[in-house]
């Protein structure tokens, strides 16, 4: 228990969801008889959810200040529909196109932010609204037709990474990737070792680095085979990539940045960080704005794999963002939730949705085992809390310092 | 039975908290028809001793006895003790604000037809009663819409809907102005020619000379004083004599000031009351802190000392209205909290959980949260900078914790307050406001906050306390502000002052 700890970190707790999706995969993948851990299923399902994690990114953010943006739906159905009517009408460039999907996710998330931070309106009601008025905006523009999208989007929504160089037996790009990642893993945790004694005075044990990069090496590893192994001329997807970077992008802007900071100290006690000098206000507003930014991206993936902007695009995404951030740990009051949490919470949705398809399983059940998946989650979740007991991971290896280390005085 | 002269009988009533000793048999006599007032410290338990008459600290949870009319009383809530005519109005009030007059006066108490609450008889009930306080309104009028001294007056208006025999008033006229005072003063005068006994909490000592018949004076959880005494000639020297009566002993550690220049300067700060239009909370405030020099304020709760130092820090609260302030002889404009820091000013709130932590933190990212440029290395945060300041100031101020990672939320109140401490010290202030640094701390911990307020004198910072317990800031500072309803009524040199001297500027108008 205590090695487990070491290579963990002291609260084990977080781990409980990783267990839980590992759990899913390989449930569905016995049931489904092995066709859930194959390279065309997780290929699909990665392009095909990769729109959801985009939203759920920025509404992880918007959940820890301790609001709620209803609207990003309808707002990237919005962007998505006028990409689309820009690009066919005014036969604009396609990057033109994005560009213009990318300002009008701006402005909307301007539109909330000024309701919310300027003049105090609630998110809750201020995004209600916007909900409202952008999906009747698409229908309007669009006059319930769907609109062709330009070809080249394709390759952001459902495109694969280019093949090249010797045969490997493996697509040689997502190969690379995979590289990368352990590299950079490694790096890390080597730098992390060769500081880790610089003020308590004792360097941590070797092994315990050693056995987190060969769990992440054997992690990455496998998944570097699942995407590159497939048919010829696929790859680890093109919109994984995308979200890929900004996961990596929104993981230093939430953990290692002053904005960041803020935002955690805004939904922790909004009081005391307008005492420390945050500008609440404006942590609002550049909340809500990103939010929307990204509703922006969200649809140009959706709207590429789709090959076109749809009058009823969006429906309900607003609620699947928001089950991903809660599945992931996060407070409805604010102030908690990090960006790995809810990209795990995200894959749980999506796994989920995939293997109750892969079984034959209606999308009318479907529906009603992710509500209720949703609703056991977060239960457990409080539960925990609450009640400091220990996680699911320290029951499973019972250990009684769990509750001593909580008491510190 | 014989018939007491006494409506109310307090005997011997003992109350413990987990560690605290909040009364400590104490006797409370109060006599029918008659106008009583308690007067003592912030925390010298009065309210405490409100609350077990009241019956929110129900029988079984203290000791002794409660009589009243003659018989004994074992009240289990408040419910029983308004049954009985006991009803207390309090500090805060209780109102809905988005309900009318009558349905604040019947809440809880609706009379009722057939399970359905008839209007047409509460509206007139109400109508009645509001005529007997005076207040000739609409009675279908919003509280909302009220001002806070009409407000009271409904208050006592539910009082009297209650067959109220004996109303206790909790700092009535904190919240009012001089008219509205002296209407209340008046209306209290009526109520007991109407039979109707008072007893007033109040640290206002002009306005308990002026109407008390009896007074008692609580100390400490003890009852120091009670005697009787004609209304208008109250001996408020005496009074004062026996609220501050406590000798002082070394809980103060040895400190030797060398103040240098004056480096932090307030003229004429003025600022008004966000919820009350025209009252103003802090009045001309003019003061100066040097370099080096630890500066008390002293005043009781509500006198403006928070609202004074909120404001001075970047116009956190109220509506600020003129003022300058002046750091290092230079004037300087202060618009916000981020230019108050910028500006080297810092503040540790009074309520340390709810303004000064955010408790979801690690105690690592709380001691940097004010100061993160300080912990920036090409634009990101660098978490080996963030745990070294952590660490030092963990080993400068002995906090007691596991590890720089634990929560804040898992520390006891005294690391607590170190860890805001610390928080603030990272910004390295040259002013550095200490707002009531030690509420809610143990002994032991309140000695390392001191003589932690002392090093940072030492160091050259001009340091401003705030704080309640007189003792403390005698036994810490080097001069000290007496404030009022938000004036600066006094500045005494610390080796000068006494508590008496100091009480004397905290709570008379009437004798100034």
């Amino acid at each position: 228990m205590k090695a487990i700890k070491q290579v963990l970190g002291d609260d084990l707790g977080k781990y409980t969801m990783v267990l839980a999706l590992v759990a899913l995969m390989v449930i569905f993948n016995i049931i489904s008889g092995g066709r859930m851990m194959t390279p065309s299923n997780f290929q699909n399902l990665l392009s095909g959810n990769a729109y959801v994690l985009v939203l759920a990114l920025g509404m992880l953010m918007v959940i820890v200040i301790g609001q709620i943006d209803l609207s990003v739906g309808s707002v990237a159905g919005f962007c998505g529909m006028v990409m689309a009517i820009a690009a066919r009408d005014y036969n604009l460039p396609w990057f033109v196109a994005v560009l213009v999907a990318l300002g009008i996710g701006l402005l909307v998330g301007a539109w909330n932010g000024f309701f919310l931070a300027k003049l105090g309106i609630p998110g809750f009601i201020t995004t209600l609204g916007s909900m409202m008025a952008f999906r009747g905006a698409v229908i309007w523009v669009s006059q319930s037709i769907s609109v062709p999208a330009p070809e080249e989007l394709r390759f952001f929504g459902a495109g694969y990474l280019p093949e090249w160089g010797p045969n490997t037996g493996l697509n040689n790009s997502t190969l690379l990737l995979g590289i990368i990642g352990i590299a950079a893993y490694a790096y890390f945790q080597i730098k992390k070792y060769m500081h880790s004694g610089d003020i308590t005075g004792t360097k941590d044990p070797v092994w315990i680095y050693a056995v987190r990069i060969a769990i992440v090496t054997a992690v990455i590893g496998y998944f570097t085979y699942l995407f590159g192994s497939g048919r010829e001329g696929t790859s680890f997807p093109v919109p994984g990539l995308i979200l890929l970077i900004l996961v990596i992008v929104y993981y230093i802007i939430t953990e290692r940045t002053t904005f960041g900071r803020h935002v955690y100290a805004v939904g922790g006690n909004k009081n005391a960080a307008a005492l420390s000098g945050v500008n609440v206000s404006r942590t609002y507003f550049l909340t809500m704005m990103n939010m929307s930014m990204l509703a922006a991206i969200a649809s140009i993936l959706f709207v590429g794999r789709a090959t076109a902007a749809g009058p009823a695009d969006g429906t309900s995404w607003e609620m699947d963002a928001i089950a991903s951030v809660f599945i992931g740990g996060a407070a409805v009051s604010g102030g908690v939730g990090t960006v790995l949490a809810t990209m795990v919470g995200g894959m749980v949705m999506a796994v989920l949705n995939n293997g109750l398809m892969l079984m034959g399983v209606g999308a009318d059940k479907t529906q009603v085992i992710k509500g209720l998946v949703l609703l056991l989650a977060v239960t457990f979740d409080v539960y925990n809390k609450s009640a400091g007991r220990p996680s699911i991971i320290g029951r499973l290896f019972g250990s009684k310092e769990e509750a001593k280390g909580k008491e510190s005085k | 039975m014989e018939k007491s002269p006494y409506i109310l009988e307090m005997r011997g009533i003992t109350k413990e908290f987990p560690g605290v000793k909040a009364l400590d048999n104490v006797t409370l006599k109060v006599e029918k028809d008659s106008i009583h007032s308690i007067c003592g410290e912030n925390g010298a338990g009065k309210s405490t001793l409100m609350k077990v008459l009241s019956g929110v600290y129900p029988f079984g949870t203290y000791e002794g006895q409660i009589f009243f009319n003659g018989e004994e009383m074992k009240f289990h809530g408040i419910k029983e003790s308004e049954k009985a005519g006991i009803v207390i109005i309090h500090q805060e009030l209780t109102m809905i604000p988005e309900l009318s007059i009558t349905e604040n006066i019947f809440m809880g108490n609706e009379i009722t037809v057939n399970g359905l609450i008839d209007w047409a008889t509460q509206r007139q009930r109400t109508s009645e009663i509001l005529e007997k306080v005076g207040l000739h309104i609409n009675p279908d009028t919003l509280i909302k819409n009220l001002g806070v001294g009409q407000q009271q007056l409904v208050e006592i208006a539910k009082a009297l809907s209650k067959n109220v025999k004996l109303l206790i008033l909790d700092e009535p006229t904190s919240a009012l102005n001089e008219d509205d005072s002296a209407n209340l003063l008046e209306i209290m005068r009526w109520l007991k020619e109407r039979g109707i006994t008072c007893i007033m909490i109040s640290h206002k000592l002009n306005e308990v000379r002026e109407i008390s018949d009896a007074v008692t004076v609580i100390r400490d959880g003890q009852s120091i004083d009670s005697y009787e005494v004609v209304a208008g000639e109250v001996d408020e020297d005496k009074i004062i004599r026996s609220m501050v009566g406590r000798s002082l002993d070394n809980r103060y550690p040895e400190h030797e000031s060398h103040p240098g220049d004056v480096i932090f300067e307030v003229e004429n700060w003025c600022v008004e009351d966000p919820s009350v239009e025209g009252r103003m909370l802090c009045k001309n405030s003019t003061f100066h802190v040097r370099a080096g020099e630890i500066v008390g304020f002293a005043g009781l709760m509500g006198a403006g000392r928070t609202e004074l130092m909120r404001s001075l820090f970047g116009k956190n609260f109220g509506i600020y209205k003129s003022g300058t302030i002046k750091i290092k002889g230079k004037e300087v404009r202060i618009n916000s909290v981020e230019d108050a820091i910028a500006n080297g000013i810092a503040y540790v709130p009074e309520d340390r959980k709810s303004l000064g932590l955010n408790l979801l933190d690690t105690i690592r990212k709380t001691i940097v949260a004010a100061d993160l440029k300080k912990i920036l290395t090409g634009g990101l945060l660098n978490s080996d900078k963030e745990l070294a300041a952590a660490e030092e100031y963990h080993q400068a101020l002995s906090i007691k914790c596991s590890s720089v990672d634990v929560g804040v939320n898992t520390l006891s109140g005294g690391n607590q307050q170190k860890v805001v401490l610390a928080k603030w010290m990272f910004t390295e202030p040259d002013v550095l406001i200490l707002d009531e640094p030690t509420r809610g701390i143990d002994v032991g911990a309140k000695y390392e906050i001191y003589k932690l307020i002392h090093e940072l004198a030492a160091q050259g910072k001009a340091v401003i306390m705030v704080s309640s317990e007189l003792p403390e800031l005698l036994g810490v500072v080097d001069r000290i502000y007496t404030i009022f309803e938000g004036e600066i009524t006094g500045e005494l040199a610390a080796s000068e002052a006494d508590q008496e001297s100091l009480m004397k500027r905290m709570t008379i108008t009437s004798a100034a």
